[in-house]
């Protein structure tokens, strides 16, 4: 029984792989014949980065338990620190892939040490206080980078942290034949949008690997342990505080890695557009998707990424029927009358299944 | 002198935001849920008090009077529908849930009145000039610390003294021996949402009348900012919300005024987070300690 169980498992795991794998291959063969039109080949790259989003958010919120609104600040913090790498590095590094590559691990590492900063006084609270602080950090983190001027010339990187308002980016001093990268509230401007949809599938795959084998390990055992009851967690030995941080952490990594591809996919970005929106936008995707479910917020992200662009008419209503739609899954998902009555279910398709393997 | 123009100021926000800590504090000490949508519905307060008094022409004490019978008939029917199915389900299916009805506001808001922001017309109107014209305090900022003052008086006389505030505080002490001692806990919660629904349209006209700008994302930030101020003055604690309101907005305009504006959100998130890790209750908190 326990074997089929882990079989099972494994079996879903390389269904996700092999299903990834075949939608970039069907994609990439659609865009390459000219089938696709361009706004949807516009679509493909933010697809690949809310995907890797939903699937690290569902790390925090379904498989530890614990609601974080500021997931938009770590895609932040990884969208500029990877813009800043690309851009100055432009002249030193002259292949694409690999200054891309170089800004998505800048971008993770930074979001990661951000992740793990803003952890050690999150990680202590629980509950509805945690979330109000997550996006207490959101917004912490997007008006700062709101207040940054940056720039690079031959003498390397010029910072300028402009906390009065007073500061333009002409106070940078360049030298000749220097560029300004970050000019405060406007963001990010003339960034070379070097990123591909290439680079977003390898994003993808590489996510899915980190975090369906953390699910699979003893870590995460250990950490779903902690999500499902603290209390008997800790009286067994597990150190509640490091797992809750190892998934943090990983969680802004990754979050951190999406958000440079993001960042080098668009010419200008303003940090605004990493607000509180874009935090429930993803959480929308995970909890429509299933909390705890890999599989459902890759499926709920693209459907639902899809659906509004496709529908021009509908755009105006999308966030409202996001919005039921969110109440709804809630109230159902909750309702013990159907929730007993999916458990019956279940259970008598499996008792099926079992006789029939059996005989 | 300046100091004191930002005091002033900081504390008619402060008001503001202590009315609408009021609500949270008192949702979250009876239903034990953090009521995202209480910030939604200051901004429909202050939508339909501006509607009555612009379209329908009526006086502004009618219109503020409308508003309050509207989104506590709102408050009411939201609690019903999207939370009372949900009293046993764990804290984050309701937070999701009380993020949805957020949502559903501010978007239903934005499809009926438009993303163009109106132009709110103050409850009262003039300023008062002191010390020879150099502190002018606006009669909006006097009548919001006046309306502060009753509504949190009134509120801890209806708590201390009266059968339906006994009830309410035993709801918060224990619900299962509430119900038992025979107290109706659902209408109590109820009526809970009602009253703090009714304060959020007091807080809706008057922040509206404070900057004058009425969006669907009008109530979003201060409803944030006043969840912060319940939590800094200690959750559940009416004289706390006050207090923490009070202290929040002069924070608020005294980062504004000499450190920052751009940074001035974060100055107050960054007290939120101080006070969670340094004294988690809050200033007037009781501690409570988790049972196995």
């Amino acid at each position: 029984m326990n074997i089929t169980k882990k079989s099972n498992k494994v079996r879903s795991d390389l269904l996700t792989y092999a299903g990834v794998m075949l939608a970039f291959i069907v994609l990439t063969l659609l865009k390459n014949n000219g089938v696709l039109n361009r706004s949807m080949t516009g679509l493909l790259v933010p697809i690949c980065c809310y995907i890797v989003m939903a699937v690290s958010l569902n790390l925090t919120v379904g498989i530890l338990g614990d609601l974080s609104l500021g997931h938009a600040g770590f895609m932040s913090v990884g969208a500029f620190t990877g813009i800043i790498t690309a851009m100055s590095l432009a002249d030193a590094i002259p292949s694409v892939a690999l200054r891309l590559a170089l800004a998505m691990v800048v971008g993770a590492f930074f979001a990661a040490i951000m992740g793990f900063l803003i952890g050690i006084p999150v990680l202590r609270l629980k509950g509805d206080y945690l979330a109000i602080v997550t996006l207490a950090f959101g917004e912490i983190i997007k008006e700062l980078i709101t207040c940054l001027i940056v720039g690079s010339d031959s003498n390397g990187l010029h910072i300028i942290f402009n906390v009065t308002g007073s500061k333009s980016a002409n106070d940078l001093n360049l030298a000749e034949g220097g560029r300004i990268i970050i000019k405060g509230a406007q963001g990010a401007t003339g960034t070379q949008t070097i990123a591909t949809f290439t680079a977003g599938f390898i994003l993808i795959m590489i996510t899915l690997v980190i975090v369906q084998n953390l699910i699979r390990s003893r870590h995460g055992r250990a950490i779903m342990a902690v999500r499902d009851n603290r209390i008997a967690a800790e009286s067994v030995g597990i150190p509640v505080t490091r797992y809750r941080m190892m998934a943090f952490v990983t969680s802004a990594a990754l979050a951190g890695a999406a958000g440079a591809l993001f960042g080098l996919n668009y010419s200008n970005l303003a940090a605004a557009k990493f607000d509180f929106n874009t935090s429930i936008l993803v959480l929308v995707f995970v909890v429509l998707g299933g909390l705890g479910n890999i599989w459902g917020s890759i499926l709920a992200t693209v459907v639902l990424y899809v659906l509004p662009e496709a529908l021009r008419s509908f755009a105006n209503y999308r966030m409202l029927i996001y919005a039921i739609v969110l109440i709804l899954v809630m109230l159902a998902t909750n309702n013990p009358i159907l929730k007993s009555a999916v458990a019956n279910f279940r259970q008598r398709f499996q008792k099926n299944k079992e006789e029939v393997t059996e005989q | 002198m300046k100091f004191l123009a930002y005091l002033v100021s900081g504390i008619s926000l402060g008001s503001i935001y202590a009315i609408i800590a009021l609500g949270y504090t008192m949702v979250y000490g009876i239903a034990k849920m953090l009521n995202f949508a209480h910030g939604d519905v200051i901004m429909i307060g202050g939508y339909i008090s501006f509607l009555a008094a612009t379209n329908l022409g009526l006086p502004t004490l009618v219109s503020v009077l409308l508003a309050m019978v509207v989104c506590t008939v709102l408050g009411i029917v939201i609690e019903a529908l999207a939370y009372k199915p949900l009293r046993s389900a764990p804290s984050l299916a309701v937070l999701i849930t009380a993020i949805g009805v957020s949502y559903l506001l501010q978007n239903a808001a934005l499809l009926i009145w438009g993303a163009n922001p109106k132009s709110y017309t103050p409850v009262v109107e003039g300023t008062l000039h002191l010390f020879d014209g150099q502190l002018s305090v606006s009669y909006v900022s006097l009548l919001t610390v006046a309306c502060c003052i009753v509504i949190m008086v009134g509120l801890t006389l209806f708590t201390n003294r009266t059968k339906m505030g006994k009830a309410m505080r035993a709801c918060s002490e224990d619900k299962g021996a509430a119900q038992l001692m025979g107290i109706n806990v659902n209408r109590t919660i109820s009526l809970t949402f009602a009253i703090g629904s009714a304060l959020a349209a007091i807080a809706g006209a008057l922040l509206c009348s404070f900057s004058p700008t009425l969006m669907p994302t009008t109530g979003a930030m201060p409803g944030i900012k006043a969840f912060t101020a319940a939590v800094f003055g200690g959750i559940g604690s009416i004289p706390g919300a006050f207090l923490g309101g009070i202290l929040l907005g002069v924070i608020e305009a005294l980062a504004k005024g000499y450190i920052s504006t751009q940074l001035s959100n974060s100055i107050v998130f960054a007290v939120l987070i101080i006070i969670l890790l340094v004294r988690p209750a809050g200033l007037l908190g009781k501690n409570t300690q988790e049972k196995v």
